[in-house]
């Protein structure tokens, strides 16, 4: 498994724009959403959290569809099926792989950018732990949609209208946490919970992945 | 005779809802290389598909030791990012062996070994896929068409090193259209041809 995180993480270096694409669509969101809304500071600290959390989730969607089909397209994968690791341990493997590359950055970042959304400052620490906390489960909600999908054309689009709704208990969890975080307001119902939503993916979508890629490879 | 690494009884195989192959039977021992025959279309890929375990046979049986099958496709499954060296080493550090050499020698791409793989000639990548079975260190190889885009020089490099894996009590199965110059047994695989149309596996079109 390690060695396949190794391989995928040279590969994202590699090729380019691996860690890039989701950070700069991020940043690109948060950069503009100020003007479209306008300028005052009151609205745009309201608003922030749940910016800040779609803005994440949009760009963590946006490499998904690669997750699966570049080692479709190129046969390694029906290889890495017939290897001694496990499925599971591949899909598993392959969603650690898309989150050290997209929600680790992801959540590194978002503070900064909660600066340009003028987001009280009490709310920085869960922000960033509501991100680590989250964006594990939308690598591994991502993983399975890719494995649903991989052995389609243009899968993109199912991709994301199958994982979307998935990925909204998380938004609202993650988004009401860092609300209340600004109001000043216990915020540790809604971490638990996002934290729950993220082992639970963790404890099954492996199994369901491999199920699903099982079916696709034949 | 000892018992054989892989023998299949019976075996049907299907194919976007259509039975393509029925009673496949047949046996490889250690040592033997068996070349699959037939006409484009007559089922030899999903054949090896089967005995690779990437789909499941419709009926009968394949019966091989666990984790026994190296299996080589007509996709290489090379990272163009990556160099000759690092795309072998990946497959060794998988499958749990170590030394890279043995392959890169076998194969003539001790030269290559730095460049990247995405840099390669078809030919020099296929020579790189096949060079991967050397590092499974499995016994029985489901080869599809492995010599396709290979030189005749790379097509004699390729049968001496199935001879030296026969030798060394390993087994071959190949699918292919040329002469490889190789002991080995002909299946004729036309000769599986479904005699009965049967719709049974209905659910089998849609997966």
């Amino acid at each position: 498994m390690i060695r396949l995180l190794q391989r995928d993480l040279r590969l994202a270096v590699r090729s380019g724009g691996g860690f890039g694409l989701a950070l700069a669509f991020f940043l690109i969101v948060v950069i503009l959403v100020p003007f479209g809304v306008g300028p005052e500071r009151e609205i745009l600290a309201r608003i922030a959290p749940g910016v800040l959390w779609v803005g994440a989730l949009l760009a963590c969607l946006l490499s998904l569809d690669r997750v699966f089909a570049t080692d479709y397209e190129d046969g390694s994968l029906e290889l890495l099926a017939t290897a001694p690791l496990p499925l599971e341990t591949l899909v598993l493997a392959k969603a650690v792989a898309h989150w050290l590359t997209t929600g680790l950055p992801l959540t590194l970042i978002a503070p900064v950018l909660g600066v340009l959304l003028n987001l009280p400052v009490a709310a920085y620490g869960t922000l960033m732990l509501t991100l680590a906390l989250g964006t594990p489960a939308l690598s591994m909600l991502g993983a399975f949609g890719a494995a649903l999908t991989v052995g389609l054309k243009r899968g993109g689009l199912l991709l994301s209208l199958l994982v979307l709704p998935l990925y909204v208990p998380t938004l609202i969890f993650g988004a009401d946490a860092v609300r209340r975080a600004s109001d000043v307001l216990p915020v540790t119902t809604p971490v638990l919970l996002v934290a729950a939503i993220t082992l639970g993916t963790v404890a099954i979508l492996p199994f369901a992945a491999a199920a699903a890629l099982r079916v696709n490879l034949r | 005779m000892t018992t054989p690494l892989l023998s299949l009884t019976s075996v049907a195989c299907m194919r976007g809802g259509l039975t393509v192959l029925q009673d496949v039977t047949f046996t490889l021992g250690a040592g033997q290389a068996t070349i699959l025959r037939g006409p484009n279309g007559s089922g030899k890929t999903t054949l090896l598909r089967t005995i690779a375990g990437l789909q499941p046979s419709s009926e009968g049986q394949v019966s091989a030791a666990p984790e026994s099958i190296a299996y080589a496709a007509h996709a290489d499954g090379i990272k163009g990012p990556l160099t000759v060296a690092e795309n072998l080493e990946f497959w060794a550090g998988l499958f749990g062996t170590s030394g890279i050499d043995a392959a890169l020698t076998g194969f003539d791409l001790v030269a290559l070994r730095h460049r990247r793989a995405q840099a390669l000639s078809a030919g020099q990548k296929r020579r790189l896929g096949l060079a991967r079975l050397l590092v499974t260190g499995r016994p029985i190889w489901a080869l599809d068409e492995p010599t396709v885009s290979l030189d005749k020089a790379a097509v004699a490099l390729f049968a001496g090193v199935v001879e030296a894996h026969l030798a060394e009590g390993g087994a071959a199965l190949i699918a292919t259209h040329i002469d490889l110059g190789l002991k080995a047994e002909t299946l004729d695989i036309s000769a599986f041809a479904p005699t009965r149309r049967d719709v049974q596996a209905f659910d089998e079109s849609f997966l």
